[in-house]
Formats: C-alpha cells, structure tokens, sequence
C-alpha cells in the first residue's frame, strides 16, 4: 500500500483513501458549439500512457474530500510531487527525458 | 446497539446520544461569524476538532474541520432548531451551506488505553501521539467502511459512521476485540 | 527417550514430552522440538514423495526453507492445512500430521511408477504434453480425460474441501525500524536502535525463538538479548512471524502464527494474524541458506544439509544418524562433523570438493579426530531406496570429470555447498542486487527509489570465512551427466539435466527457463536451488552469472493462508451490508429482499410464510407482485424509497450549478416544485435520473438512483472543485439522514391527510411535481407530490431515526384502506406500465436522452451542461438509432424475456442482425397481459410493426407500441 500526501492534509496518507481519478491538466474544451467533433472526441478519449512520470487526479475521497494532482512515476510508482487542484505542474517534476542525461532518476 | 459487544478492560465502545448534526460548507472570511454564533470557535487549522462542554449534555458544542471549507457541527439534539438559526441569520452575508444531517451518522465513544490499537485492526493510519496527537480529527476507514475519528485525549476517541454502515463497523470491532483479549 | 535423542542438551524441555502422530503412528517428542526434530528423533527421515517423480524424500534443512517435508497437519474439525514445512510446524500435544502426495501409502505409493518412467517427464513435460496429441483424441477429449489424471499424480497437499472454521485477525501498525530476523545481527540492531526509547522498534522472527544460529552455538547469549528488548517498551517482538511480502515505500506484510499451541483450546482466538507495517526503515537481517551440493541420488531421505544436522543436535539433542558421510565445499560443513562425533556418530569420511582444502587447518583438526577427508573427492551415487544406505565417491579429474573411486555404507549423508544470503525481500521491494563471485551469490546493491531499506549480517554477505563458498552448479558425474538424477530443484523434481536439455532445447534466458523447467517456483521459491540452477545455466552456455540475470523473487516468502488474506471480510463481515430504517418491519411482514448494491431492499411480501421452500418460487411472487399491483392500481400501496440517493445543494450559485449538471432548465424551477432531471456524462449517454426539488432560492433537494448515488456525488464534487471551482455552491449527501416512504395509488391522499401539519395536500395548493416543508404525525417533514407509478403519489422524507412509527402507521391505515407495502417487482411493473425508464435496465450507458423519448427534458436554450457537446457527435443524432419502445406479444398472455434480441423476420437465419432487445418485461395486472419495453433500431417509427424474437424453441411474434401502456393522458396522477 503506497502511501500518498495529500497536499491539503499536509500529511503522507494510505493508498486506500485515496481513489483515482484520470489525468491531469486535461481542459474541457468549450463553449460547446465552437468545438470540433475531433477536439472533443481528444477530450473524451484520447490519453496518454506514458511509461515514467505521469500527471495524474487524486481524491482524498476517505479524507477531506479534495481532488488534487500528483506526478507518479508509472515504472517505480514512486510519488515525485502532489499540488491542489488548479496549480500548474511544478517543473522539477518533468519527464525525466527532458532533463539531461546525467540527472535523469 | 452496542451495549456489551466492545466491553474489555482495555477499551469500551458506547454509543452516543442522539444529537443534532450540521455540515457548514464556508470560507474562511465566514469563520469568525461562524464561531461567535455557534459559540465556540470553529478550528481553522484542517483535521482539527475543538468542543466545549459535556457530550450530549446542554451547551455542550463540537466543531470538526474535515475538508478545507467543511466543518461538522454537534450538539445536543434539542439544541439543533436554534444552533441552526443562530447560524444562518450570522452568516447571511456569506455565501455558505448550512445543512442538517442529524441521522446520517450515528456517533461512538471508544475509550481506554487499548483503543488505538483496536483501531488500528481496521484503520490503516499511524495512532502514535506524534501521528496522530490528541486534538486531531479526520475521516479515514476501517475495513470497509468509511469513518470519522477524532481524538480527545490518548485513550479516547469519538467516533461517526454513516448509520447504515454502523452495524457492520461495530461487528467487525467486536471481531478485531478477539486478537485483543 | 527416542531411539536418536541425545541424553542431553539442546533447547527442547526433556521434562514435557508430548505426543503425535505422522501417517498415523504414535509417537513422541518433547517442548521445543519442531515436527522435523521430532520425527527425526524417531529416526524417521521419510516424509514426503516427490512432485513428479513420487520419490521418497526426506528432511532437508531445518527452517524455511525446507523443500521436500511439506506435511498437512489435521487439528479435526475441518481444521486442515496443507503443505505446512514440518521444519517449522511447533511440536504440540496430540498434533496430527499426515505426509502427502502418495497413495496408498508413503513407504508404498503406485506413482512412484512415474519415476521409471522420468526419462518422459523431463525439462517442459507439461508444456510438449497438454498441447493434446491428436493421436489420444485430440485436444478437448485429453483435456477432458488425461491432463486431469496427470495433474492429480504430480502436486502438494489438497486443499481442505469444507469451509475454514477459524478466525484470523488484522493489525496495520506502524515503527521507526522494523527489523525483520531475530539471529545475532538482527537481535543487536533490534537492541542498538531501541536505545532510543522514542523509536519504536519491531522484530520479527519466523520461528518460535529469537536467537537464530545462536540458537545452536550461543543461546544463553540469545536468551540475554531477547531479554533485554523484552524489558523495552518502544520493542515489540513478534516470534512465529513471517515477513512474507516487502512492497512500496517500506511496507511488509507479517503473518503471525498465534494459537497453534493452544488450537484445541479456544476455536475462537484468531490462529493467524496479519501485521501490516508501515517502517521508517526496514532492516532485513534475514540470514543466509545452506546450498546443497548436486550430485547424482542427492534425493534419497537421510541426505540433509549440514548445518541442518548441526542444528538437530545442538538445538533439538536430535542425532540424524549415527554412520555419516559428508561431502562439502564449505568449511562449515567440519563443524556439523565435530559435533556429531562428539555426540556419539561415526563421521565415516568427509569428501571435500576442493582439491586444495586438504591441506588446510581445519581439515587437518579433522583427520587428528580420526575423520577421514578425501580432497578432490565428490558422490557419484547414492544407495537405499527409502534411507540412504550407502556413497559411491568419484574422484574429480582435472578436466572436470569423475572417475569412481570407492565408497561407503553410511545411513545419513550430509552436503554442504556454501550458504546464500536470503535476499527475497529485498528483491521484492525491487531493490538492485549485484553478483558476488568470492560468495556464489547475488548480494544487495541499491535499495528502489523510495524505499528505506537495510541489509545487515549474512544476509547482506557479511559472513566469517568458513561460512563463505563460491560453489554453485553441478558437481561432476562418471560416464554421460544425462544418465544420472542430480536434483536441483526438490520442490519441483528437476534435476541437473533438465536444466541442460532446457539450455539445449534453446532456452536461454533464465526466465525462460525456470517457466520451462519450473526450476524456483512453488512454495519454496527456490530458496535452495536457485543458485545452483544459475550456476549449471552459466557452465552449459558458457556464460557468467551475471550475463544471464535472476528470476524474480516473488511474495509471498513462505506460503500464505488464504484465511490471512481474507481475514475479517467473511460472513457477516465479507461486505457492509445496508438496511433501511424500516429493514425489520419488511422482514416481520413476510418481504423476501434483493440486493441492490450494498442495499438489501424489499424484492416483494409473502404475507403468510411459506411452509415450503417451493412455494416461496416463481408462482408466489408473482402472485404476490399481482397483489401488491393491484393494490396500488386499486388502493394505496407504500413503498420504501429510502435507499435512493439524497443530495442537498445549497448556496447562491446552486440553480446554475444544477443547471449545467443536468439537461433540464434548473434555473426556472420556481421554489416548491419539483423536476424529473436527467444526467449525462460528457459522451453524452444516460447516467442517472432523480427529481431535482427547489426548496429554497438557494437550496435543492436532488435524489439519484440508489446505485448512483455515491457515482452522482463524486461526479459532482469533481465539477464542483476542478471544473466550476468559481460557482458558490457546496452539496453535502443527506442519503442516509432521510427515510423516504412512497405512498402511491387514489387512497394516498386519504391515509396521509390526517397526519400532515402545515401543508395544504389540495390538488391546487400542493400540485403534481411539488415539494413542501412541514411536519407529519409531529416530525419534521419534506413532502413530495411525485409519482413513479402513474398514480396520485407523495414521498414523505422523515429523520432516519424516527421513521419506523411512522411508516408503521401509514401501514395499518394502508391495510384500512385495502392497500399495503410493495417491494421493488410491483415497483418495476407500476412504473412500466407508465413507460418510465430505469437507468441501468432499459438503458446501457449507450443511450441519449432522444432514444429514451426523453429528449423534452433538455433545456434547448441552455449554453451549456454535462454532455450537450457529446449529444452532438454525428453517431448520437444520426437516424436508425435504437429508441425506446413498448412491445406486446401477439399471444398477449406471454411475458417475454429481459435481454431476448427482436429481428424483422419470423425465419430470420441465425447471425441476422438484431434490431434491438427487451430491457424490461412483466405482467401488468391492471391491463391483463405481458408488457414490455425494448430498444429497437428507428423503433418510434415501428409502431404498429409486427417484429420477431426468436427463442431456443420458438420464434414469438410481437407488436411494436407506444411505451406508455397505461393512462397516456395522465389523468391518474391528479387522484
């Protein structure tokens, strides 16, 4: 059981509080009658499956209820950063790829 | 309910009283206003609780702040109409929601030097009073099902858990107090 | 005193002797002996046939990782466990053991024949032989009659047939240090780090004892240690305790035994118990393993590895024989020789491996004892058929072959190939191991991100000299290797020549093989052979140890109960099961409930209990549901709606966000009506319905389906915090703080009117589709005016906790009235009858408002809500979409069946194209016939159609029609 913080308790809680909740950073395009059926279809269905650092939602659904964003690591599941819900990716979280080759986790 | 099932010399579960229960959703600007009708300040700090007075008792009040904007209000279930308007009528001028959940839930006492550690046969989180000191309040699990723990003091601890998931949360306690005879 | 009890010494109490039986004979054992000592002091080294092969084997080790005694114990009662190692099963009074995998008999078994036949049963037997040869039948007839027969033959212990009647218990704790081994190492850091009284320190142990080797060389120091961490009280010791699985960020699963000994005492204490520790810091002290040697009859029972015959004697007074020859590559292995002579046994030679040891100081303390040591000596052969009579030495020639030279008539032979540190755990936190050619062994490198581990003592190759050996592989054999059965996986029956044949057969990468070989699987996880496996891959492909890697070391370490695994989570405990407020009185009144998720719901009533089980069948509920129609067609019926999901929406912002959630206009809802709303997820399909109730400007009462609810929540709560965080509007669940009676039918009005206060019911004041605040029979009440039936209707939300009175009262006044309660059936066929949909019955994730006919309840002008953006895809308005139909069958008498596909023609061929299926069929009782409703491809324009549903024996013949069967005008639901 990985333990996970949440960034509004401030606190490392068990896996099992939290639930899963997609990708992050995904924008639902609008207003509805200016978006293509291909941007929308990108919307509903079109995801990455990275192997390394994702961005990916949380909710401390048996804790405070938020949603927030994490960066995993998909191949060491490993936590690099999380942050609330509404703030961007924080940039030492990159994909290792784009860091050079030296520093790369 | 429970009566007997959780008796040991190292814990006891009671249930408690019925009460009047509220869920205050506000930001934080209403919390002063909040307070002062209620009568007891609502903690700001998040997963702290705060009472004054006896449990279920007259003028006794509990204030639990769960989620960021979220509070849960307890008091004596007379108590309830007049708590409520008390607080509408200081919030007025602050968006919030104000709602009464009085029967939701159904509220446990847990007490003595063995508690935690009956907690913890179900509930995942670390009951070390650095963890988890005395003061702290949260929503967690055990098994199954969702739970409210807040802890009073080392050894006692109140509890809330939806009404319909309380017998099972009180069998399976019963069962976890067998590895603790 | 046994046959081969030393008089003195050891751990074991002489003063308590207990008794037990394997294979049903008698015998005894004193306090502190494990199962294997015990046999062993009875001079019983048989104990299990083989996997494959059925051959006698006997005791190998002393601990863990035993691979050949695996027994089943028998507490009775059904209390059975396979597959146990009876080097780590506690001797306790009257224990049952039986050995396994033989029939009839373990000096006796019929599939000992498969060893004559081993030459077939080579290197991927399984693999080359269940592909079915078409000669025996072909695929399915082998399947059916062969591999079963096969597979039976080859395996472990059976499974107990009947439910386990015992308990198990869970505990997460949580430490600064978790220490996992209580030998030396383990015991000074458990003893170093709890100095510290605020660091909490865990210890675990697999055995009954801490003190591990010193258990045999130094246990009055163990006894010491383990004294003192008792007296801390930051430690906490957990003795009989596996360390099982390691995982994520310092997490290790223990399973304790904990009432073995005291099983016959109190079935009700848990047997097992499951820790699972949350560390600061792991520190695995996990020891090393005894290799043994691969020669040619390695099996036969009274060959065990040294250090285990040591620990037989030293900690058990257990002689495992008394005319022993050692073959060894590790200096260890003089030690255990000592020993045992000075216990009385003959060491009849010790042939050392190393051509070069001869001369060495320990090997000459050895000949000065009268030991014979042969240098550059190895077995080539064993002798005995159910106890090994007797080695056959082979001299090692320097190119790498033997010659025979010789032997000797000995009832125990002991190996010794050097020790491997025990490194599962930490490979299975995924750490990074690195070769270590001086050891013959992987050692721990770098721990995984995010893991806070530490390897100390043997385990982490801290060894003295003598215990350090580079051998691993197969010793050298006489004549072609081919010829000869050196195993080196017991467990699994493979031999060092399957091993070669795999390599041959082009197998080379090392996972390959062990899945072709099944060399390290099962329960031992190839505790023992691993190495020696790598070791004979390495020579046969010319390659290093290194170059070809190392199979995954998986969890669990040791075999696991299922019961630990499930734990608390059976019977009533298995899943939290919900019951409505007025849960007992349906149970009192003859209900017959489903489960509805976790929701037990009344399905129907059975007034008068059945005598028999038969009549509660079919033929009574639907008489029962015919009733209960008929009642609320006719009466009034009351039905229990509290199950359905409550959502308070409260705040200034509350109309718009409802507005943007459902299709429906939510702003225009004046305050005290009600709207029946529909939710889309952002594709666009049916997810939910419910009524949506403005109570107040700034407050709604919205209800979900009852399995919907928490979905419907959650879903909310996402928009709410990360799409539309700007809105001023909270929800808050009120589920489970409202009792909801449906009171249904043209009576409804009549048994409520006397009890409601504040609340004018008149059709003008309090109109179809609204909601009111007030009081009922003196309890604060929300009131609605809705109807799921067709009929007049309200739902009366009332306190949970008060509604049981209430609800009993509506009942008598019902009965009064010639009505009573309906269950969820009548429900299903009441509202049918009114074409109302269910979600998640007549719909399937796949269906739009417009093909339910619901598309009236979109707001047209709205800008935007869930899903407005999905119901413009080109699929979702394109024509020939299925919508939702009524159908009759032409035979109006029949109720067709859920699911039943519709076609155009009576004589469709098989593979036609369906047009559509039933989603719901009953029998009305109000209209004397089946009804139904369906989906079907452009079904609005079908009306009238004749369609065809074609069954296993018949093809029934149907009419489209309009949906809604029952009032189309509606005139019903205004009393």
């Amino acid at each position: 059981m990985l333990l996970i913080r949440c960034p509004w308790c401030g606190m490392d809680r068990p896996e099992i509080e939290f639930r899963h909740a997609g990708a992050a950073h995904i924008t639902r395009p609008g207003p509805p009658d200016r978006v293509s059926d291909e941007e929308w279809a990108a919307f509903l269905y079109l995801r990455d499956n990275p192997k390394g650092r994702v961005a990916e939602r949380w909710r401390h659904v048996h804790g405070c209820g938020r949603f927030f964003n994490a960066v995993r690591d998909t191949v060491t599941d490993v936590f690099v950063v999380t942050y609330r819900a509404g703030e961007p990716r924080p940039p030492e979280s990159a994909p290792p790829e784009t860091l050079p080759p030296e520093t790369r986790p | 309910m429970v009566d007997g099932f959780v008796d040991t010399p190292r814990f006891r579960l009671i249930e408690a009283p019925p009460l009047a229960r509220f869920v205050l959703r506000a930001p934080d600007a209403a919390l002063k206003a909040a307070g002062k009708a209620y009568g007891l300040a609502l903690p700001e700090g998040l997963n702290q609780g705060a009472s004054h007075g006896e449990r279920g008792k007259p003028g006794a009040r509990v204030a639990l702040h769960l989620g960021p904007d979220e509070w849960w209000l307890i008091v004596p279930e007379a108590e309830g109409p007049e708590v409520a308007a008390a607080l509408e009528a200081a919030l007025a001028s602050h968006p919030h929601s104000l709602v009464e959940v009085s029967h939701r839930q159904v509220g446990f006492v847990l007490e003595g030097e063995g508690a935690a550690a009956l907690l913890n046969a179900g509930c995942p989180l670390d009951f070390s009073e650095q963890a988890f000191p005395p003061g702290m309040a949260t929503r967690s699990l055990f098994h199954r099902v969702g739970l409210m723990i807040w802890r009073m003091a080392p050894g006692l601890f109140r509890l809330e858990i939806d009404r319909t998931l309380a017998p099972y949360f009180v069998t399976a306690l019963a069962e976890a107090a067998k590895d603790h005879s | 005193m046994t046959a081969f009890r030393s008089p003195a010494g050891g751990r074991i109490d002489r003063s308590k002797p207990i008794r037990f039986t394997f294979d049903g004979r008698q015998m005894h054992g004193h306090a502190g002996d494990t199962l294997a000592s015990a046999l062993l002091a009875n001079g019983v080294h048989l104990v299990g046939r083989s996997f494959k092969y059925h051959r006698p084997r006997g005791i190998v080790s002393a601990g863990a990782e035993e691979p050949n005694a695996l027994v089943t114990i028998d507490r009775g009662g059904g209390r059975e466990t396979p597959n146990l190692r009876a080097t780590q099963v506690e001797l306790h009074e009257g224990l049952v053991a039986r050995s396994q995998n033989r029939f009839p008999g373990l000096r006796f078994d019929i599939g000992g024949i498969n060893n004559a036949f081993s030459r077939f049963l080579g290197a991927g037997f399984y693999y080359k032989t269940f592909m079915g040869p078409r000669a025996l039948g072909g695929t399915k007839l082998w399947a059916r009659l062969f591999e079963p027969a096969i597979r039976r033959a080859a395996g472990l212990g059976r499974a107990p047939a009947g439910p386990d009647p015992d308990c198990y218990a869970n505990r997460f704790a949580h430490c600064e240090v978790l220490v996992i081994g209580g030998g030396e190492a383990g015991l000074a850091e458990a003893l170093r780090r709890s100095e510290d009284p605020a660091c909490r320190v865990i210890l675990c142990d697999e055995q009954a004892e801490f003190g591990g080797w010193m258990l045999v060389e130094a246990p009055e120091r163990a006894d010491e240690m383990v004294e003192a961490l008792s007296a801390r009280p930051n430690v906490t010791l957990l003795p009989r305790s596996q360390a099982f699985g390691a995982y994520a960020q310092n997490f290790v699963a223990i399973a304790q035994q904990l009432a073995d000994p005291l099983a016959l005492s109190d079935p009700e204490l848990p047997r097992e118990r499951l820790w699972q520790v949350r560390a600061g810091e792991v520190v695995l002290a996990s020891g090393a393993i005894e290799r043994p040697l691969v020669f040619p009859d390695n099996d036969r029972p009274g060959i065990l590895l040294a250090g285990a015959a040591e620990t037989y004697l030293r900690r058990y007074g257990v002689l495992p024989g008394r005319k022993i020859a050692i073959l060894t590559a590790c200096d260890t292995a003089y030690g255990a020789a000592f020993a045992l002579q000075d216990a009385g046994a003959e060491i009849v030679a010790i042939a050392e491996t190393r051509t070069a040891q001869g001369a060495s100081e320990i090997a000459a303390r050895a000949v000065a004892r009268g030991i014979p040591v042969l240098p550059g000596m190895t077995i080539v052969g064993t002798t005995g058929h159910l106890r090994v009579s007797g080695v056959q030495l082979g001299r090692i020639r320097p190119d790498g072959a033997a010659e025979p030279s010789g032997g000797f008539t000995a009832d125990t032979v002991l190996m010794s190939g050097g020790w491997t540190p025990s490194i599962h755990l930490f490979s299975q936190t995924k750490g990074k191991l690195r070769w270590e050619e001086g050891l013959g062994a992987y050692l721990p490198a770098t721990p995984a991100p995010g893991q806070t581990i530490r390897v100390i003592g043997a385990a982490a190759g801290e060894m003295p000299p003598e215990m350090r050996s580079p051998a691993i592989g197969a010793l050298p054999a006489p004549g072609s290797p081919d010829k000869v059965k050196a195993f080196v996986d017991f467990q699994n029956d493979v031999t060092a020549r399957d091993l070669r044949l795999a390599t041959r057969e082009g197998f080379r990468a090392i996972e390959h093989v062990k899945r072709y070989t099944t060399t390290g699987m099962a329960t031992d996880q190839g505790k023992t052979s691993n190495l020696n496996a790598l070791g004979i891959i390495a020579a046969e492909t010319g390659r290093s140890v290194p170059e070809i890697g190392l199979t995954t070391f998986r969890a669990p370490y040791t075999p696991v109960t299922f019961g630990l695994f499930a734990g608390q989570a059976r019977g009533d405990l298995f899943d939290p099961v919900r019951r409505t407020p007025m849960h007992d009185w349906a149970e009192r009144n003859g209900a017959v409930f489903e489960d509805v998720g976790a929701w037990k719901r009344a399905h129907y009533f059975l007034p008068r209990r059945p005598v028999d089980a038969a009549a509660s069948g079919h033929a009574a509920m639907h008489e029962a549901v015919q009733a209960e129609c008929r009642k609320v067609r006719e009466a009034v019926g009351l039905f229990d709606a509290s199950t359905l999901g409550k959502i308070e929406v409260v705040g200034p912002d509350a109309a718009e966000f409802l507005e943007r959630a459902y299709v429906n206009p939510v702003r225009s809802l004046a305050v005290g009506r009600c709207r029946y709303a529909l939710l889309l997820n952002e594709a666009g399909f049916i997810i939910d319905d419910g009524i949506i109730a403005r109570l107040a400007e700034d407050r709604f009462h919205v209800t979900t389906t009852t399995s919907g609810a928490a979905r419907v929540f959650g879903m909310f709560e996402d928009y709410l915090q990360t799409e539309w965080p700007d809105l001023k509007v909270w929800q808050t669940s009120v589920t489970e703080h409202w009792a909801v009676m449906a009171v249904q039918g043209p009576r409804a009005r009549d048994i409520i009117a006397d009890l409601v206060e504040g609340i004018d019911l008149s059709n003008a004041a309090f109109p179809h589709m609204a909601v009111r605040e007030g009081r009922i029979a003196g309890m604060p009440c929300r009131l609605f005016r809705v109807s799921f039936t067709g009929e007049l209707g309200y739902e009366i939300n009332v306190p949970a906790g008060l509604a049981l009175p209430l609800w009993e009262r509506l009942a008598e006044r019902a009965a009064e009235f010639g009505g009573g309660p309906y269950g969820t059936e009548a429900m299903h066929v009441l509202r049918a009858e009114k074409g109302h949909i269910i979600v998640g019955q007549d719909t399937d994730g796949t269906m739009t408002p417009d093909d339910m006919g619901l598309g009236w309840a979109i707001g047209k002008k709205k800008p935007d809500f869930i899903g407005k953006r999905g119901l413009m895809r080109p699929d979702l308005v394109a024509p020939g979409r299925k919508q939702l139909v009524g159908l009759v069958a032409e035979d109006r008498s029949r109720v067709l069946e859920e699911g039943a596909q519709i076609v155009p023609d009576s004589l469709a061929p098989a593979g036609t194209h369906a047009l559509g299926h039933v989603t719901s069929a009953y029998f009305s009782a109000a209209l004397g016939h089946g009804i139904a409703l369906a989906v079907v491809e452009d079904g609005r324009n079908r009306v009238g159609q004749v369609l065809h549903i074609p069954m296993e024996r018949e093809t029934i013949a149907v009419r489209v029609v309009e949906p809604v069967f029952l009032d189309p005008e509606g005139t019903r639901l205004h009393g």
